[in-house]
């Protein structure tokens, strides 16, 4: 009927789950500065993609399951990618002085990081 | 011909169109069936992957935009507790695979109790977070009109609670409902219900506990571990 894996092998990806958890939790209480960020990301799809692989039987699925899971990445990309790309872009041609690295600089407050710079330079250059 | 086949077939009056009891008459085998009840799962997990997606999208945001709030409010959750609680869950996942695997291999005792343990696990995963949400509670940590917090981005920092509370509610609220799917799927098991020809609920409560298995394993290091060493003065 269908593919039937051995206990051994569930072991093995248990083990594996718990390797990738103990270097995401080591990755986490060391300084890497803006990659603490996406290497926390890239373990925890890679976690996600060895659950998907063998606990939810993708591997020994047919062509259409792996194609249908896969368009689930195509969905996230939409909602991610438009998104990002109109939010992470504001300010690059406005601001006076390029960007901020988000590409929008949110004040609250009037002691908002940043408020008092933003304030002082604007008699000089073009504004927009 | 299977005992169930024949018995079946009686029922129709048509030996000639024996089937298996559980192959629906729309389907041509129960490798079809199954198949199709695979894709329909995957197309509801794939329209919850959408789901949680939405709110990990503002986190991105808000993150990018209120990186200091995030390192603040990051740094209030235990990393021990959600830590142990990332290491039953995947633990769950690992005996609902076996479960499913007895299922597989017509182990009906085997099929209970994994699944026994699989809800066993799901449960200490609750409590463990009744706890951490209680203990949120007390520091007046909850958002809303009484939330209390000492810093410098305390409107921010109410922005990544709320969603703490958001992604994590309705995770935990998913395994609710896994947990009591379960139940369900351990009664059919014990009376009987499935064979090696037909156990596709199993197989899809397993999809779908393993799913909220993997929101976790995300949930866990974006909200728990990633900003832990930025701490500003």
């Amino acid at each position: 009927m269908s593919h039937i894996a051995p206990v051994k092998s569930y072991v093995t990806v248990f083990g594996t789950l718990m390797v990738l958890t103990t270097i995401t939790v080591a990755a986490a209480f060391t300084n890497l500065g803006s990659l603490n960020f996406p290497v926390a990301l890239a373990i925890a799809i890679t976690k996600a993609t060895v659950v998907i692989l063998f606990f939810m039987h993708v591997k020994y699925s047919s062509k259409l399951t792996k194609f249908v899971v896969a368009s689930c990445l195509f969905f996230l990309a939409c909602l991610f990618g438009l998104t990002f790309t109109d939010y992470l872009s504001r300010g690059w041609f406005a601001s006076p002085r390029g960007t901020t690295m988000a590409g929008t600089q949110v004040t609250v407050g009037p002691d908002a990081p940043g408020a008092a710079e933003k304030a002082a330079p604007a008699e000089g250059g073009p504004e927009h | 011909m299977p005992e169930a086949v024949a018995a079946h077939a009686e029922a129709h009056g048509h030996p000639a169109h024996a089937h298996h009891p559980a192959l629906q008459h729309h389907f041509e085998t129960l490798e079809q069936q199954k198949e199709a009840s695979v894709l329909g799962m995957w197309i509801f997990i794939i329209q919850e992957v959408m789901f949680f997606g939405g709110l990990l999208l503002a986190y991105f945001l808000y993150r990018v935009w209120y990186h200091e709030a995030w390192v603040e409010g990051s740094n209030e959750l235990d990393i021990l507790l959600g830590g142990i609680n990332t290491v039953v869950l995947i633990g769950s996942s690992l005996t609902m695979a076996l479960a499913v695997r007895s299922a597989q291999v017509g182990s009906k005792k085997g099929t209970v109790n994994w699944l026994i343990v699989t809800m066993v696990l799901g449960l200490v995963f609750l409590v463990i977070k009744f706890f951490e949400y209680k203990h949120k509670y007390d520091l007046n940590h909850i958002p809303g009109a009484n939330f209390v917090f000492e810093g410098p981005h305390a409107p921010q920092v109410q922005i990544f609670i709320s969603l703490y509370f958001g992604l994590t509610g309705l995770h935990a609220l998913h395994m609710v409902i896994g947990f009591v799917l379960l139940s369900v799927i351990a009664w059919m098991a014990h009376k009987d219900r499935f064979s090696p020809e037909w156990y596709t609920p199993v197989e899809m409560s397993g999809l779908y506990w393993h799913f909220v298995d993997i929101v976790w394993i995300f949930l866990f290091p974006l909200l728990y571990l990633v900003d832990r060493t930025h701490r500003l003065g």
